[in-house]
Protein backbone atom coordinates (compact mmCIF):
# COMPACT_ATOMS: atom_id res chain seq x y z
CA UNK A 1 0.00 0.00 0.00
CA UNK A 2 1.48 2.79 -1.19
CA UNK A 3 1.16 5.90 1.41
CA UNK A 4 -0.47 9.02 0.23
CA UNK A 5 -1.09 11.52 3.02
CA UNK A 6 0.40 11.54 6.34
CA UNK A 7 -0.34 13.54 10.10
CA UNK A 8 1.00 13.72 13.40
CA UNK A 9 0.45 15.36 16.55
CA UNK A 10 0.65 15.04 20.33
CA UNK A 11 -1.66 16.52 23.17
CA UNK A 12 -2.01 16.29 26.91
CA UNK A 13 -4.13 13.94 28.25
CA UNK A 14 -6.65 16.48 29.63
CA UNK A 15 -10.67 15.03 29.16
CA UNK A 16 -11.31 18.40 27.33
CA UNK A 17 -8.73 17.58 24.66
CA UNK A 18 -10.86 13.85 23.93
CA UNK A 19 -13.28 16.57 21.46
CA UNK A 20 -9.91 18.00 20.04
CA UNK A 21 -8.70 14.53 19.08
CA UNK A 22 -11.57 13.22 17.36
CA UNK A 23 -12.07 16.08 15.07
CA UNK A 24 -8.71 16.41 14.37
CA UNK A 25 -8.65 12.99 12.85
CA UNK A 26 -12.01 13.84 11.27
CA UNK A 27 -10.69 16.99 9.76
CA UNK A 28 -7.96 15.36 8.38
CA UNK A 29 -9.75 12.10 6.74
CA UNK A 30 -12.86 14.88 5.33
CA UNK A 31 -10.33 15.16 1.84
CA UNK A 32 -11.27 11.29 1.24
CA UNK A 33 -14.61 12.90 1.13
CA UNK A 34 -16.32 10.06 3.86
CA UNK A 35 -19.78 9.10 4.64
CA UNK A 36 -21.24 10.67 7.31
CA UNK A 37 -21.59 6.80 8.74
CA UNK A 38 -17.87 6.30 8.09
CA UNK A 39 -16.77 9.91 10.01
CA UNK A 40 -18.75 9.44 12.79
CA UNK A 41 -17.79 5.35 13.01
CA UNK A 42 -13.85 7.47 13.40
CA UNK A 43 -14.33 9.83 15.22
CA UNK A 44 -16.20 7.60 17.88
CA UNK A 45 -12.91 5.13 17.75
CA UNK A 46 -10.88 7.75 18.20
CA UNK A 47 -12.24 8.82 21.08
CA UNK A 48 -12.67 5.62 22.91
CA UNK A 49 -9.02 5.11 22.58
CA UNK A 50 -7.60 8.71 23.40
CA UNK A 51 -10.35 8.27 27.05
CA UNK A 52 -8.83 5.13 27.56
CA UNK A 53 -5.12 7.15 27.55
CA UNK A 54 -7.10 9.92 30.04
CA UNK A 55 -9.15 7.65 32.15
CA UNK A 56 -6.37 4.52 32.15
CA UNK A 57 -3.01 5.05 31.06
CA UNK A 58 -2.25 8.11 32.88
CA UNK A 59 -4.89 8.41 35.66
CA UNK A 60 -4.79 11.22 38.05
CA UNK A 61 -1.61 12.20 36.34
CA UNK A 62 -1.24 14.23 32.99
CA UNK A 63 0.74 12.74 30.22
CA UNK A 64 1.44 12.98 26.83
CA UNK A 65 -0.55 11.41 24.08
CA UNK A 66 0.54 10.66 20.48
CA UNK A 67 -1.53 10.15 17.71
CA UNK A 68 -0.22 9.40 13.95
CA UNK A 69 -2.72 9.32 11.28
CA UNK A 70 -1.96 7.94 7.75
CA UNK A 71 -4.08 7.72 4.19
CA UNK A 72 -3.03 4.86 2.02
CA UNK A 73 -3.78 4.76 -1.83
CA UNK A 74 -7.05 3.18 -2.17
CA UNK A 75 -8.69 4.85 0.72
CA UNK A 76 -7.09 2.79 4.03
CA UNK A 77 -6.74 5.03 6.92
CA UNK A 78 -4.41 3.89 9.99
CA UNK A 79 -4.94 5.95 12.76
CA UNK A 80 -1.90 5.09 15.83
CA UNK A 81 -2.82 6.21 19.49
CA UNK A 82 0.18 5.81 21.46
CA UNK A 83 0.79 7.17 25.53
CA UNK A 84 3.62 5.95 27.73
CA UNK A 85 1.56 5.73 30.52
CA UNK A 86 0.65 2.65 32.74
CA UNK A 87 -0.08 -0.39 30.54
CA UNK A 88 -1.80 -2.99 30.44
CA UNK A 89 -1.34 -6.11 31.91
CA UNK A 90 -3.80 -8.47 30.26
CA UNK A 91 -4.61 -7.46 26.72
CA UNK A 92 -7.18 -9.93 26.36
CA UNK A 93 -9.37 -9.40 29.13
CA UNK A 94 -8.96 -5.50 28.79
CA UNK A 95 -10.85 -5.78 25.68
CA UNK A 96 -13.77 -8.01 26.66
CA UNK A 97 -16.85 -6.84 26.47
CA UNK A 98 -17.66 -4.59 30.12
CA UNK A 99 -14.78 -5.44 31.70
CA UNK A 100 -13.72 -2.02 33.12
CA UNK A 101 -11.14 -1.53 35.77
CA UNK A 102 -13.21 2.24 36.59
CA UNK A 103 -16.43 0.78 37.12
CA UNK A 104 -16.79 3.51 39.64
CA UNK A 105 -16.76 5.98 36.65
CA UNK A 106 -19.17 4.98 35.02
CA UNK A 107 -17.40 3.41 32.39
CA UNK A 108 -19.28 1.07 30.81
CA UNK A 109 -16.57 -1.37 29.62
CA UNK A 110 -17.23 -1.10 26.01
CA UNK A 111 -14.23 0.97 24.49
CA UNK A 112 -12.58 -1.57 23.01
CA UNK A 113 -15.53 -3.40 21.87
CA UNK A 114 -16.86 0.02 19.92
CA UNK A 115 -13.62 0.35 18.35
CA UNK A 116 -13.65 -2.88 17.02
CA UNK A 117 -17.27 -2.48 16.47
CA UNK A 118 -16.75 0.73 14.57
CA UNK A 119 -13.51 0.15 11.97
CA UNK A 120 -11.97 -2.87 10.48
CA UNK A 121 -9.00 -3.72 12.95
CA UNK A 122 -7.83 -2.65 16.21
CA UNK A 123 -4.23 -3.92 17.03
CA UNK A 124 -3.14 -3.52 20.83
CA UNK A 125 0.86 -3.43 21.98
CA UNK A 126 1.60 -2.89 25.60
CA UNK A 127 3.94 -3.02 28.06
CA UNK A 128 3.00 -2.64 31.94
CA UNK A 129 4.56 0.91 32.70
CA UNK A 130 6.07 1.67 29.12
CA UNK A 131 3.04 2.39 27.53
CA UNK A 132 -0.03 1.56 25.04
CA UNK A 133 -0.44 2.06 21.44
CA UNK A 134 -3.59 1.11 19.36
CA UNK A 135 -3.59 1.39 15.80
CA UNK A 136 -7.43 1.23 13.98
CA UNK A 137 -7.61 0.23 10.73
CA UNK A 138 -10.74 1.37 8.53
CA UNK A 139 -10.86 1.37 5.10
CA UNK A 140 -13.21 4.00 3.57
CA UNK A 141 -15.58 3.42 0.45
CA UNK A 142 -13.91 6.26 -1.68
CA UNK A 143 -17.25 7.81 -3.33
CA UNK A 144 -15.01 10.24 -5.88
CA UNK A 145 -12.45 8.45 -7.39
CA UNK A 146 -9.22 10.48 -5.89
CA UNK A 147 -6.82 7.20 -5.85
CA UNK B 1 -24.31 23.68 29.75
CA UNK B 2 -27.28 23.46 31.79
CA UNK B 3 -29.88 21.49 29.73
CA UNK B 4 -33.29 22.16 28.92
CA UNK B 5 -36.13 20.18 31.05
CA UNK B 6 -39.73 19.57 31.66
CA UNK B 7 -41.58 18.45 34.69
CA UNK B 8 -45.12 17.65 34.74
CA UNK B 9 -45.36 16.52 38.21
CA UNK B 10 -44.85 12.87 37.51
CA UNK B 11 -42.29 12.52 34.46
CA UNK B 12 -39.34 14.52 34.12
CA UNK B 13 -37.56 15.13 30.40
CA UNK B 14 -33.99 16.24 30.22
CA UNK B 15 -32.89 17.96 26.70
CA UNK B 16 -29.60 16.57 26.32
CA UNK B 17 -27.21 18.51 23.63
CA UNK B 18 -23.90 18.83 21.61
CA UNK B 19 -21.48 16.14 22.04
CA UNK B 20 -21.47 13.21 25.05
CA UNK B 21 -17.96 12.33 25.98
CA UNK B 22 -16.41 11.28 28.76
CA UNK B 23 -15.24 15.11 29.48
CA UNK B 24 -19.14 16.52 28.95
CA UNK B 25 -20.44 13.27 30.72
CA UNK B 26 -19.72 14.58 34.44
CA UNK B 27 -21.44 18.13 33.77
CA UNK B 28 -24.49 16.04 32.45
CA UNK B 29 -24.36 13.42 35.33
CA UNK B 30 -24.03 16.14 38.06
CA UNK B 31 -26.93 17.97 36.43
CA UNK B 32 -28.98 15.50 35.92
CA UNK B 33 -28.41 13.47 39.29
CA UNK B 34 -29.49 16.72 40.66
CA UNK B 35 -32.78 17.32 38.92
CA UNK B 36 -33.43 13.77 39.62
CA UNK B 37 -33.17 14.37 43.67
CA UNK B 38 -35.14 17.46 43.73
CA UNK B 39 -38.25 16.39 41.58
CA UNK B 40 -38.44 12.73 42.35
CA UNK B 41 -39.70 11.58 39.37
CA UNK B 42 -41.15 8.05 38.86
CA UNK B 43 -40.01 8.61 34.53
CA UNK B 44 -36.70 10.00 33.57
CA UNK B 45 -36.62 11.02 29.73
CA UNK B 46 -33.29 11.37 28.36
CA UNK B 47 -34.05 13.23 25.14
CA UNK B 48 -31.25 12.65 22.31
CA UNK B 49 -32.44 15.03 19.84
CA UNK B 50 -30.06 17.73 20.33
CA UNK B 51 -27.31 15.50 20.59
CA UNK B 52 -24.50 14.80 17.75
CA UNK B 53 -21.77 12.81 18.76
CA UNK B 54 -21.90 10.14 21.53
CA UNK B 55 -18.84 7.85 22.61
CA UNK B 56 -19.49 4.90 25.16
CA UNK B 57 -19.17 7.36 27.90
CA UNK B 58 -23.14 8.48 27.12
CA UNK B 59 -23.91 4.78 27.50
CA UNK B 60 -22.29 5.08 31.07
CA UNK B 61 -24.43 7.93 31.65
CA UNK B 62 -27.74 6.12 30.90
CA UNK B 63 -27.18 2.96 32.53
CA UNK B 64 -25.71 5.02 35.59
CA UNK B 65 -29.42 7.56 35.75
CA UNK B 66 -31.09 4.13 34.87
CA UNK B 67 -29.87 2.71 37.76
CA UNK B 68 -30.60 5.83 39.98
CA UNK B 69 -34.03 5.56 38.92
CA UNK B 70 -34.45 2.09 39.81
CA UNK B 71 -33.39 3.04 43.69
CA UNK B 72 -36.42 5.58 43.51
CA UNK B 73 -38.79 3.10 41.99
CA UNK B 74 -39.04 5.04 38.87
CA UNK B 75 -37.94 4.02 35.11
CA UNK B 76 -35.66 5.51 32.47
CA UNK B 77 -36.16 6.28 28.94
CA UNK B 78 -33.92 7.45 26.29
CA UNK B 79 -35.98 9.21 23.59
CA UNK B 80 -35.63 10.70 19.88
CA UNK B 81 -32.59 8.66 19.76
CA UNK B 82 -30.83 9.85 16.07
CA UNK B 83 -29.67 7.82 13.46
CA UNK B 84 -26.27 8.33 14.24
CA UNK B 85 -26.12 7.11 17.66
CA UNK B 86 -28.33 3.72 16.91
CA UNK B 87 -25.48 1.58 16.42
CA UNK B 88 -23.65 2.67 19.57
CA UNK B 89 -27.20 1.86 21.46
CA UNK B 90 -27.63 -1.29 20.09
CA UNK B 91 -24.35 -2.86 20.80
CA UNK B 92 -24.71 -1.72 24.20
CA UNK B 93 -27.45 -4.03 24.47
CA UNK B 94 -29.57 -1.27 26.01
CA UNK B 95 -32.47 -2.26 23.24
CA UNK B 96 -32.68 -5.11 25.59
CA UNK B 97 -34.00 -3.13 28.50
CA UNK B 98 -36.58 -1.58 26.18
CA UNK B 99 -35.94 1.99 27.30
CA UNK B 100 -35.36 3.32 23.72
CA UNK B 101 -38.42 5.09 22.28
CA UNK B 102 -39.23 8.05 19.84
CA UNK B 103 -42.02 10.65 20.53
CA UNK B 104 -42.50 13.27 22.45
CA UNK B 105 -40.69 17.29 21.96
CA UNK B 106 -37.29 17.23 20.31
CA UNK B 107 -34.93 19.76 21.65
CA UNK B 108 -35.65 22.82 19.23
CA UNK B 109 -39.01 22.94 20.13
CA UNK B 110 -38.35 22.52 23.68
CA UNK B 111 -38.02 25.68 26.26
Amino acid sequence: MKLQNEVSFTFDSKSSNEAFARSAVGAFILGLDPTVGELNDIRTAVSEAVTNCVVHAYGDTIGKIYINVKIFEGGTVTIKIRDKGCGIENIDKAMEPLFTTAPGNERAGLGFAVMQSFTDNVKVRSKPNAGTTVTLTKKLSLRVNNA
Amino acid sequence: MYPKTSYDGNILTIYLKGEIDHHTAREIREATDSLIQLNKPSVLRLDFSGVTFMDSSGIGLIMGRYRMMLLYGGSTKAVNVPESLERIMNLSGLGALNIIEQGGELYEAAK
